[in-house]
């Protein structure tokens, strides 16, 4: 290849890019504040024929055409409530994230509530029982020999360790104590 | 030949796993040694039987034996012998069998390190073991066989889901399993303590270092998943709230709520009833997620190929495990209180609402995964929970249990001082609270989750160094030699809660503060991005292994000054035509910078998604520091007193202390 | 007593999981049904200048089946389809997102289950009849109402036990 083709192939190569360096990318949308809201709102919507992915997320066929009848409602003047009830209507509240509150929904959003209202009533009859319990040893006395007992008894099948046998005696001693 | 060899394998693992289910059971029972000796030795040859089985399969993926039924559906002949590694546990066959390994691995494990136990005990644990065991070898051999053949031999396989071919994918289900299957053991433990009616502070401590291993791996496997979500699937989330991801946080939980509990019963005797429940109910809600996993009944993104005598035989096995243990519970559970008394505002007491908050966000989980399930079964109607329920719920149900990360550690068993805790920690909350306050308005405007996430972190920083500063006050001489010599227990401790405050940083940043951009990008053309420039330089193809890439060039410029350029690739998939997204990640200690391709639109340009996601990476540097923590915890000394009997001839009194004051986690 | 709760709640739990295996997730039913069909008037396959609206055919009793050219299913279906229907109820086809113009020439060849097939190119109109997945197929009434959806290919069985019971009922 001559000298002069190089620089001509080079040439070729770098024009564009350098010619387009200062080009800055557009934004994938002619009007992002509706794509923002379209956004914004797909998150809460579940992709109905995809396995578990919201509107926002999946790149299926249908949840592009979906996000593109979204559009089309938005761009109508349609409210984001409107929006999402003209999608209840034709698929149901399969459609939404985020579970409308009603009757059939109670269990589902007072439950959390109530578990931490039992956790609580159980956890206070535990305290108070607690609290006027008679004091005690910290750890039940016999199940602290056994432990020694055990550890010691551990140790005698090994034998040539004095070091713990000195530990394990004097560790039963320190906690009987 | 090899596939037969590992069929015949499991066939005997099971045989194996049925006398250890029984024979050592009964010598307990009647306290005959001869038959409980025989727990250790079959927990072992059924381990090295199955690891058998997994090499076996493994062989027939690594040398593309496309008769097995299998290898012909997970592999590929171009598929690089990483992922064909991977794919021994990438389909629902495949990943029962590593699941069985690593059952008998956790057998053998105890059988290894359980001398200082008495033999009632091992033979117990170890029998209750052997009868999981049968469950899964059954469920593998008579519903799921990996090793089943094909006949004709097909030319070639159809190749690993692209999805799982990632890095991600080749430690996440390991650790994620040694996790579930890890609080088997810990069941056992339990299962043993009520047959034996033994429930004291012993058993708690036999059965902790177990319990926190398993968390550990849990922790990592949990933590692993959502890297792999937030890298493979094209647009950087990293926590979806999908069915398959709430099965593995719902036994986390648990087993977080145990070890704690655990901490209570083996220092003071209390809870062991409650340690015991919650025993059973993390290895439960394992089981429980492995059945909704595989058996279909709700549709999730994870999910393997399901089918439902696969899922009533696994709903059987859960039916006979949680209600048997349950009914043996409900039988043998001590009526009596064990342990002391303590106050309103104490160690125990801040423990227990630790575990109510937990159990109460475990409950909001639960019921946000299965209440579209119990609706249809009630034919009421299809609804969705997703990702808006489970924010709205869980976060107002964990906050609390931060706070009390700040408050717990400080204080005393039996009798805090409140007014003095108070007194000591005003600062570190001040600081924290005004901090927190400050700091979003200094970004965006004010911000009541930042604050929130932020003033959490902080307290938790804070009262992790005050925990340190109070353990060294009374001690003279070197500093660093002090801190050295503190107990594994308690560096576990402050690690975990410091890798808990890195946990929520990442989260609460990214979640408000992340920017992205969809944007078309001809050739050259330039963007900017949270003070980052990206020059756009083109899509070249590229062929790999088993996919032909289209490779995106993306240069970036750092508000510093610092270039480095991204490969985001379109991936199509030889074998199955599959069209894989594969992002281009560059890490960074406070920010993540993400580069997805989207679609091309002629003349070179393509549709381009740019991310810049701020401490995303404390996320997982959070989860790893949890881990880390949880490792030390387990390897506290006071676990190995009898074992270190030979090497370590150090002084005696300090570790006596870390027993008998200290030795908390 | 007390100790026995844990049971019972995993015993409910455990009823609700078992009924769970012979529910099927990704059926959702449609509440569409009761509701007048979204109206269209969309050109027919293979029939160049002509289109096809609901409103023309008010009055009768008849199918909508929702199909795509790439979807082997739907061939299969179209197969047994007039076998079943044996001409007792017009059936109209909705050509799903026919990018390739493949519908044509495949109907000519197989033959067309339809009276008329529209084609519904850039998929809307199966978004307002909220398709799901093909096949689908909706019986409308005289009154150019919804009265039933079914997801998912007709077979003989479903036919004899889901539909013939209703067209009789709507055709009386």
């Amino acid at each position: 290849m001559s000298c002069r083709l190089r620089l001509l192939v080079l040439a070729v190569f770098l024009l564009p890019v350098l010619g387009a360096a200062s080009l800055p990318a557009t934004p994938n949308t002619d009007d992002p504040a509706l794509e923002a809201r379209l956004n914004h709102l797909a998150e809460d919507l579940r992709c109905v024929v995809c396995q578990n992915e919201s509107l926002a997320e999946s790149r299926a066929s249908l949840a592009l055409d979906l996000r593109e009848e979204i559009r089309e409602m938005m761009r109508a003047g349609l409210t984001d409530d409107a929006v999402v009830e003209s999608l209840v209507a034709r698929y149901g509240d399969f459609v939404l994230y985020r579970p409308p509150v009603k009757p059939l929904t109670y269990v589902l959003w007072g439950g959390p509530l109530a578990f931490l209202l039992i956790g609580i009533a159980l956890a206070l009859a535990t305290l108070h029982r607690r609290r006027t319990l008679r004091p005690q040893a910290d750890v039940s006395p016999e199940a602290l020999r056994e432990a020694a007992r055990l550890l010691r008894s551990d140790h005698s099948r090994h034998p040539g360790s004095p070091i713990a046998s000195g530990t394990a005696s004097r560790l039963s001693h320190q906690e009987e104590r | 030949m090899i596939p037969e060899l590992g069929q015949f394998a499991i066939a005997l693992a099971l045989a194996l796993a049925l006398m250890q289910g029984s024979i050592p059971l009964v010598g307990a029972h009647r306290g005959d040694s001869r038959l409980m000796a025989l727990a250790k030795p079959l927990a072992q040859a059924q381990f090295a039987l199955l690891v058998l089985a997994f090499a076996a399969l493994a062989w027939s993926f690594l040398t593309h034996d496309f008769s097995v039924k299998n290898v012909a559906q997970n592999s590929f002949s171009q598929l690089p012998a990483v992922y064909r590694f991977t794919a021994t546990w990438g389909s629902h066959e495949g990943s029962l069998l590593l699941w069985t390994v690593i059952l008998a691995g956790w057998s053998a494990a105890v059988a290894v390190f359980s001398r200082q136990l008495p033999e009632e005990m091992v033979a117990r644990v170890l029998g209750v073991m052997g009868l999981i065991s049968v469950g899964f070898l059954a469920l593998l051999l008579l519903t799921s066989s990996p090793f089943e053949r094909l006949f004709p031999i097909p030319a070639d396989g159809r190749d690993l889901n692209p999805l799982l071919q990632d890095l991600g994918m080749v430690s996440h289900p390991p650790l994620l399993y040694m996790g579930y299957v890890g609080f088997s053991v810990a069941f056992a433990f339990a299962i043993a303590a009520l047959l034996s009616g033994r429930l004291d502070a012993a058993w708690a401590r036999w059965s902790r270092p177990w319990t926190t291993t398993a968390w550990t791996f849990l922790t990592l496997g949990v933590g692993l998943g959502s890297w792999w979500a937030y890298r493979e699937l094209g647009w950087g989330g990293w926590w979806f709230w999908d069915p398959t991801e709430n099965a593995s946080l719902m036994p986390w939980l648990a087993g977080t709520a145990l070890i704690h509990a655990l901490a209570a019963t083996e220092k003071r005797g209390v809870f062991g009833n409650w340690s015991v429940l919650l025993a059973i109910a993390t290895f439960s809600l394992s089981l429980l997620g492995t059945f909704l996993v595989r058996s279909g009944v709700l549709s999730s993104v994870h999910a393997f190929a399901t089918d439902p005598t696969r899922g009533l035989f696994i709903l059987i096995f859960l039916g006979l495990v949680v209600g048997g243990s349950l009914t043996l519970y409900a039988l043998r559970a001590p009526r009596m209180m064990g342990g002391g008394s303590f106050g309103w505002f104490s160690r125990e007491s801040l423990l227990l609402a630790n575990n109510v908050f937990l159990i109460a966000a475990l409950g909001a989980v639960l019921l946000g995964t299965l209440y579209p399930l119990f609706l249809d079964a009630l034919g009421l109607g299809k609804i969705s929970v997703g990702p808006p329920y489970f924010n709205a719920v869980f976060v107002p149900l964990v906050a609390p249990v931060l706070f009390l990360v700040g408050v717990g550690p400080l204080a005393r068993w039996k009798q805090a001082d409140l007014p003095d805790l108070m007194w000591r920690l005003k600062g570190a909350f001040a600081v924290a609270l005004v901090t927190a306050a400050l700091l979003p308005l200094t970004l965006d405007g004010m911000n009541l989750q930042v604050t929130l996430g932020v003033f959490l972190a902080l307290w938790i920083l804070f009262t992790v160094l005050k925990g340190f500063a109070l353990r060294l006050q009374h001690h003279r001489g070197s500093r660093v030699r002090q801190l050295a010599r503190l107990p594994r227990a308690f560096w576990g401790m402050q690690l975990a809660h410091a890798g808990l405050a890195l946990l929520v940083v990442g989260v609460t940043i990214v979640s408000n503060y992340e920017t992205e951009r969809d944007v078309r990008m001809p050739i050259g053309s330039h963007l900017e991005l949270a003070g980052h420039r990206f020059v756009f330089q083109g899509v070249e193809e590229l062929p790999g292994p088993n996919y032909l890439a289209g490779r995106g060039t993306m240069d970036v410029t750092t508000p510093w000054g610092r270039s480095f350029t991204l490969y985001p690739e379109k991936r199509n998939y030889n074998a199955s035509g599959m069209i894989m997204t594969q992002a281009a990640v560059n890490y960074g200690p406070f920010r993540d910078v993400y580069v997805s391709l989207g679609d091309p639109l002629g003349d070179g340009a393509w549709t381009v998604r740019v991310y810049h996601k701020p401490f995303v990476g404390w996320l997982w540097a959070g989860t790893l520091l949890l881990a880390l923590g949880g490792g030390l915890a387990a390897a506290d000394r006071r676990y190995r007193v009898a074992l270190r009997r030979r090497s370590d001839p150090a002084p005696a009194p300090e570790p006596l202390r870390s027993i008998t004051r200290e030795g908390v986690a | 007593m007390r100790r026995w709760i844990p049971l019972l709640v995993f015993a409910v739990l455990g009823v609700f999981l078992y009924l769970g295996l012979y529910l099927n997730p990704k059926e959702v039913p449609s509440p569409l049904v009761g509701r007048p069909a979204p109206d269209f008037t969309l050109p027919v396959v293979g029939r160049p200048g002509e289109t096809f609206s609901p409103s023309e055919v008010r009055g009768d009793v008849w199918l909508l089946n929702i199909w795509a050219p790439w979807c082997s299913v739907c061939l299969e279906e179209h197969r047994h389809l007039p076998r079943m229907v044996g001409g007792r109820v017009p059936v109209y086809g909705l050509t799903w997102k026919d990018l390739d113009r493949e519908a044509a020439p495949l109907l000519a060849r197989n033959g067309s289950p339809y009276v008329a097939a529209v084609d519904d190119h850039d998929g809307r109109v199966a978004i307002r009849y909220g398709v799901t997945v093909t096949p689908e197929t909706f019986v409308i009434d005289r009154d150019g109402m919804i009265r039933m959806k079914h997801v998912g290919p007709i077979t003989p069985v479903i036919w004899k036990s889901k539909f013939e019971p209703l067209l009789r009922e709507l055709q009386l």
